[in-house]
């Protein structure tokens, strides 16, 4: 699974994308952010406020209940900014 | 149609292209964002510090994005404009990377046969564009580089068109 971090967030996790694989329980956008919470300070600092990350599987906006799976693509970053 | 890039655009070249040999365009509207020199929290009395500067000051500002999704949804608000109004055509162009106050950030222009549709439908674009397309800006300040918070009154400009029915389908 490919993780993809911008704006805050690639600041607080060092990188910008990584290549994971979350266990088999980790089977939605909330465990996939909790999981991902562990890997180290930075990113339990990226993900300490959930309400202030937006995520995005495969490029489409998702909630914290849809599903996850190996091989999405899947984006973390704040709300965005543009225009 | 959409383009994102780095490059800065000629507005009256890419209006003349827009409407050109489209005897059926009627009236055209056009908004062109800018790099402000202030963050909106410093336009506040007294908040000058030394050498004349205003806390907060803007310097410049880079714009980041998710290429791939930023062009995604751009293609989708963008249909969406043509299935709510009578569009003629329609332009949206949005830079990234690094840009100084004064500089264009994004040009929305749409053309119709009649005023209403474009005026409704370049607010429209500019409106959903601002809570949808993945772009983030970072300020460079006196004090560092600075990211720039969502403000809520982007959502309540973009909740007025009304139902959110522009996911995926």
């Amino acid at each position: 699974m490919q993780i993809l971090y911008f704006a805050w967030l690639k600041t607080h996790t060092g990188t910008g994308s990584e290549q994971v694989e979350p266990p088999a329980e980790v089977t939605d956008v909330a465990g996939l952010l909790d999981w991902l919470a562990a890997r180290s300070d930075g990113h339990a600092q990226a993900l300490a406020d959930r309400q202030a990350v937006r995520v995005a599987v495969n490029q489409e906006y998702a909630r914290p209940g849809d599903p996850v799976k190996p091989g999405d693509e899947v984006a973390l970053f704040p709300p965005v900014t543009g225009g | 149609m959409i383009r994102v890039q780095r490059a800065d655009f000629d507005i009256g070249a890419e209006l003349d292209a827009l409407t050109r040999d489209n005897p059926g365009v009627g009236g055209l509207c056009s908004f062109v964002g800018l790099v402000r020199d202030l963050h909106p929290d410093a336009r506040t009395p007294g908040s000058e510090s030394g050498e004349g500067r205003a806390v907060g000051e803007v310097r410049a500002m880079t714009l980041e994005h998710y290429p791939g999704m930023t062009e995604k949804m751009l293609e989708r608000i963008d249909t969406q404009a043509h299935r709510r109004w009578p569009l003629e055509a329609s332009l949206v162009i949005h830079r990234y990377g690094r840009m100084e106050p004064g500089e264009r950030i994004v040009l929305v222009a749409t053309a119709s046969a009649h005023r209403q549709a474009a005026f409704d439908s370049c607010q429209f674009l500019i409106d959903w564009l601002k809570t949808k397309a993945p772009f983030w800006k970072l300020e460079e300040t006196p004090d560092g580089g600075r990211w720039v918070d969502a403000r809520a009154s982007d959502d309540t400009a973009a909740a007025r068109w009304g139902r959110d029915d522009w996911a995926a389908e």
